[in-house]
């Protein structure tokens, strides 16, 4: 059904494992001596070149799942394999690229030298660095802004060199963590075709936390649903919508099919933890609303 | 000082034209200006007609002629004091950056000294640091201008620390996962990461620093030294009832404080062009 495997069509089911969490568990201490399961058992196998969104209710462990991915949280018990090693020994391969929900572009440098960052810090020679500089920031379509500064770009489009900057040490995996949640519903739907071309283009393999259904359902293969306390995976969706994706496919029967799949799960994921908190029930009912006013006529 | 300090990003406004530029700063400027000679014809005009019955408070005019009498001759040569005060705030405000920013390097590095240090660092600048100056005096030796920047050292020293060592530790967490991410030590997170983000408050550190040096220095010279310095002219010219020359004294150290503070803030612009401080004056 997935179309973007880099590799030829027929490949084994070994090397086609990219990410594998096998029992994963992760606790917090918070406040003097209580503890947090922030993740309970957790299993999860990603495909390479697949486009996975973990979605849940805030709190459900979904940032600290893909933080535990890309190790910068380490499991409290479980392991988690990437392209057949230790997520430890991935991050010092460089095989994950990051974008976080605020770009955390560094004001003292030029876009440009932005996205050259992780390539100074990987040892590519200059002329090496100005190539995937530029190649970057063609990709995402700012090519005129090289000389800016951070601040002088609107939010969306220092999300864009905040993309930029993660592929350009070209990893093999790109974790992002509600990306877009900052910007506004027009501009993230333009950034959500944005990211689905660069994917389609480079065929990273990416996971992405969201707390927006239409986001997920738009954008992803497989969406993962999470709930709260403990955070736990309580359903995989897979999303059958034919690709290309575009604006078209936010008006058919089965995208609004899959977002109400998705909308149930979570209610679902929800109910069983008693009362639900505010928090969750806030997105659920703005989401409601948004589905709403799109109408499906 | 602080007020031109706050008015300087405001100051410009966008994109006009040259020309433009240079008219809207002129009315941006022209009602503070109107205040400052007003104030300063009032205070002449008050002087010279009121009665002021030995209130020792000499017209503006007074001061501008004792600045230029006893400019470089005199009993109080009153160019020659200013420099001599001017190089000892300078040079305490330069051994008491160095020094804290030593001391915040090693507290933003070791959370041990900084648990250490910083009940210290509360208690040493809860003291009124101008109450040190006699032992500086007696320890670095009374005629000697080392004195003088110690005592300003000491006073810039906790600032300097104190901001330092902020700008060193509170960085974005997210910058410190990315470059996590990407496997850096930390000699490269301080490199690209902490330093960068240090500078602006360094900045501040040394805005405040400019203030207090002059404090510093002048407070030093009151407890004795050198008589060619503006501490010691105030003494003397205000024992000695000439409240003009006492006035001129003060008006030069404004003066200079004033020029400490713009070279700082002229390096300040030059180095952090990037900061929301200073952001309004780029191009």
């Amino acid at each position: 059904m997935d179309p973007r495997s880099p590799e030829p069509p027929v490949s084994t089911p070994q090397t086609d494992q990219v990410v594998r969490i096998a029992a994963v568990d992760k606790t917090f201490i918070s406040g003097s001596s209580a503890l947090t399961t922030a993740l309970q058992g957790i299993d999860l196998d990603i495909r390479r070149g697949e486009f996975i969104s973990l979605i849940g209710p805030s709190g459900c462990g979904k940032s600290t799942l893909l933080r535990v991915i890309g190790d910068l949280v380490a499991p409290t018990r479980g392991t988690v394999t990437v392209n057949g090693k230790p997520a430890s020994r991935a991050r010092r391969d460089r095989d994950y690229g990051i974008v976080f929900q605020a770009p955390v572009l560094f004001d003292w440098r030029s876009v440009e030298d932005n996205v050259k960052l992780p390539l100074e810090l990987m040892g590519y020679d200059r002329a090496r660095r100005t190539e995937r500089a530029k190649e970057m920031l063609d990709l995402v379509e700012l090519s005129d802004f090289l000389h800016h500064r951070p601040y002088q770009l609107s939010g969306g489009m220092q999300q864009r060199v905040a993309i930029a900057r993660a592929l350009a040490f070209e990893p093999s995996i790109l974790l992002m963590d509600e990306p877009f949640g900052a910007l506004d519903e027009m501009t993230r739907e333009r950034m959500n075709q944005e990211v689905l071309r660069i994917w389609e283009r480079t065929g990273i393999t990416v996971v992405f936390v969201t707390h927006s259904i239409p986001e997920a359902v738009f954008l992803s293969s497989r969406v993962v649903v999470m709930s709260a306390r403990p955070g736990r995976i309580t359903d995989l969706i897979e999303i059958d919508l034919p690709r290309p994706r575009d604006v078209q496919t936010r008006e058919q029967r089965r995208y609004f099919e899959l977002v109400t799949a998705v909308r149930e799960a979570l209610r679902r994921g929800g109910a069983d933890t008693g009362a639900a908190e505010p928090a969750a029930e806030m997105d659920l009912a703005s989401i409601d609303r948004t589905i709403a006013e799109g109408g499906i006529g | 000082m602080t007020s031109a300090a706050a008015a300087s990003p405001g100051r410009t406004s966008g994109t006009a034209r040259p020309a433009g530029k240079w008219l809207q700063r002129f009315w941006y400027h022209l009602p503070a200006v109107i205040v400052f000679v007003g104030t300063i014809g009032l205070w002449e005009l008050l002087v010279r007609n009121i009665d002021l019955r030995g209130l020792p408070l000499p017209a503006p005019s007074a001061i501008v002629s004792a600045l230029g009498e006893n400019w470089s001759s005199g009993r109080w040569p009153l160019a020659k004091a200013a420099g001599a005060t001017l190089f000892e705030a300078v040079g305490g405000l330069a051994i008491g950056t160095s020094l804290g920013v030593v001391v915040a390097f090693v507290t933003a590095r070791y959370a041990t000294v900084r648990e250490l240090l910083l009940p210290l660092a509360v208690g040493a600048s809860a003291v009124p640091i101008v109450a040190f100056a006699p032992l500086m005096n007696n320890w670095f030796g009374v005629l000697n201008p080392l004195s003088k920047m110690m005592i300003v050292a000491v006073l810039v020293f906790f600032p300097v620390v104190v901001n330092v060592t902020r700008g060193l530790t509170q960085v974005e967490p997210a910058a410190l996962e990315l470059l996590r991410s990407y496997g850096a030590s930390d000699w490269t997170v301080l490199r690209v990461l902490r330093l960068p983000n240090a500078l602006p408050y360094f900045f501040t550190a040394l805005k405040i620093g400019t203030t207090l040096s002059l404090i510093g220095a002048i407070v030093g010279e009151y407890f004795g030294g050198s008589s060619e310095v503006l501490g010691r002219v105030v003494v003397q010219s205000a024992s000695a009832l000439r409240f003009d020359v006492t006035w001129a004294a003060i008006v030069l150290a404004a003066v200079s404080g004033i020029v400490m503070y713009l070279a700082i803030v002229a390096i300040e612009r030059a180095v952090i062009p990037w900061h929301a401080s200073v952001r309004s004056q780029e191009p």
